[in-house]
C-alpha cells in the first residue's frame, strides 16, 4: 500500500501511517489529509507542526490526552481542548493529525 | 478502541503499579517493551512508578546515540513520562556505583507539579538498596522487565 | 593459533565475560560488543578484571555499541582499544579462529 505523489510512491501501513518517517514532506501531508477528507488550514498545520516537534524531542507520538494538555500549555486553553481539536480532526486529533504529520500511530492508542 | 474510550474510567479503584527494570537498553527488547507498556498503561489513571536497578540503570544514561547501530534511540522518551503523569522514577544508588556511575551520568528527567503551581521537579529519586524491599512491599502490582 | 573472543553480554548480568577471561591464552584478543561493552568502563565493580590483565591479551570494544549506550571514549579503560565495524572485520581476519561467548 502506498501514496502516489508526483510519480513517486510512499509506502504506508494498513491504516495509512507512512512506514518511512524520512519520506514525509508538506506535499505528502496535503495528500494524506485529502485522503482523510481534511483541507489543511493554518490551524491544522499548527497542530501537525506541534506533533512533529514533539516527536523530534521525545521520539514518540503523544496519546490524545497528552497532546491536548501539551497544546493547552503552549497555545492556551482556547486550542488545548477536545472540542477545538476534534473540530479540526474529526476522527481524533492524535490519530489523524499524526498520520498527516507522517508519524507512527500514537503510543497508547489501541 | 476510540480515542475517547481510551480515557478509561471503568473503575474508581486506583492501584499502585511498579514497573521494575533490570535490563540494559539495546541488547534485549525488555527496556523498550517496558517503556511502551508504561505509556499505554498510563491512560488508565493508576498510581504508577518505575524502578531502575541492576543493568536497568543503563536505560537512563545520557548521551545515547544509536545512529551507528541502526536501532531507534528511545532514551528521549523517558523525558516525556512527566507528560503522561508518571513522575516517580526510583534509581538504585548501589547499582549506579557498581557500574562506575552517579546521578550526574543520567538524563535530566522532570515533571511539572500540578499541585505546586506547575513547578518543575526532578522525577528521578535515588534510593538505597535497603529501601527497595519497602518500595516493593507497598505495591499492589509489580511488573518485571 | 590465536583466538579472537567476543563477548556480547553485560558482565553484571551473565558470567560470559568472566568465563571468557579465564579461557584466554597469550596472543589472544577479546572484543567487547553489544551489552559486553559495559565491561570496558572505568570504575565499575569488574574494571579490575581488565585493568589487572598482564597485557598478554589484547582488548577491544566496538565504538558504535559504546555510543549507542551513552558511553564516551573517555569513560573507557585506557588498555581497551575502541574499534569501528571496519576494525571488527580486520580483527576477524587477523586471528585464526573466533569464539563467541554468548
Amino acid at each position: 500500500m502506498a501514496y502516489q505523489m508526483n510519480g513517486s510512491t510512499v509506502e504506508h501501513d494498513e491504516e495509512g501511517y507512512i512506514t518511512d518517517l524520512g519520506a514525509w514532506n508538506k506535499e505528502l501531508a496535503d495528500l494524506i489529509a485529502a485522503d482523510e477528507n481534511i483541507e489543511m488550514t493554518d490551524e491544522h498545520w499548527e497542530v501537525v507542526n506541534f506533533l512533529r516537534e514533539y516527536y523530534e524531542e521525545y521520539q514518540i507520538a503523544p496519546a490524545v490526552r497528552v497532546l491536548i494538555k501539551a497544546i493547552k500549555k503552549t497555545m492556551g486553553k482556547d486550542k488545548g481542548n477536545n472540542k477545538y481539536l476534534y473540530t479540526l480532526f474529526p476522527y481524533g486529533p492524535a490519530k489523524q493529525a499524526c498520520k498527516i504529520a507522517g508519524l507512527p500511530k500514537p503510543t497508547g492508542c489501541v | 478502541m476510540s480515542e475517547q474510550e481510551q480515557e478509561f474510567s471503568g473503575s474508581d479503584v486506583q492501584k499502585k503499579f511498579l514497573y521494575l527494570n533490570r535490563r540494559a537498553p539495546y541488547g534485549t527488547i525488555y527496556a523498550l517493551e517496558s517503556l511502551e507498556v508504561v505509556l499505554i498503561g498510563a491512560a488508565f489513571d493508576q498510581d504508577v512508578s518505575l524502578a531502575f536497578l541492576d543493568d536497568g540503570v543503563y536505560q537512563l544514561l545520557k548521551g545515547q546515540d544509536t545512529k551507528a547501530i541502526g536501532m531507534k534511540n528511545f532514551s528521549p522518551t523517558y523525558r516525556a513520562l512527566g507528560d503522561y503523569e508518571v513522575t516517580k522514577l526510583y534509581v538504585e544508588k548501589e547499582s549506579l556505583e557498581e557500574r562506575g556511575l552517579s546521578i550526574d551520568d543520567l538524563m535530566e528527567i522532570t515533571y511539572e507539579d500540578e499541585d505546586d503551581d506547575w513547578a518543575e521537579k526532578p522525577s528521578i529519586q535515588l534510593v538505597n538498596r535497603s529501601e527497595f524491599a519497602a518500595i516493593m512491599a507497598a505495591q499492589d502490582v509489580i511488573l518485571s522487565f | 593459533m590465536s583466538v579472537l573472543h567476543t563477548v556480547n553480554k553485560s558482565p553484571f548480568e551473565k558470567a560470559a565475560f568472566e568465563s571468557c577471561l579465564k579461557h584466554t591464552g597469550p596472543g589472544d584478543a577479546v572484543l567487547l560488543i553489544e551489552d559486553g561493552v559495559y565491561a570496558a568502563v572505568k570504575g565499575t565493580a569488574v574494571a579490575d578484571r581488565i585493568a589487572g590483565g598482564n597485557g598478554a591479551v589484547s582488548l577491544y570494544a566496538l565504538g558504535p555499541d559504546l555510543a549507542a549506550r551513552g558511553i564516551t571514549e573517555s569513560a573507557v579503560i585506557e588498555t581497551v582499544k575502541v574499534v569501528d565495524y571496519g576494525g571488527f572485520v580486520d580483527l576477524i581476519t587477523e586471528y585464526d579462529v573466533s569464539q563467541a561467548w554468548l
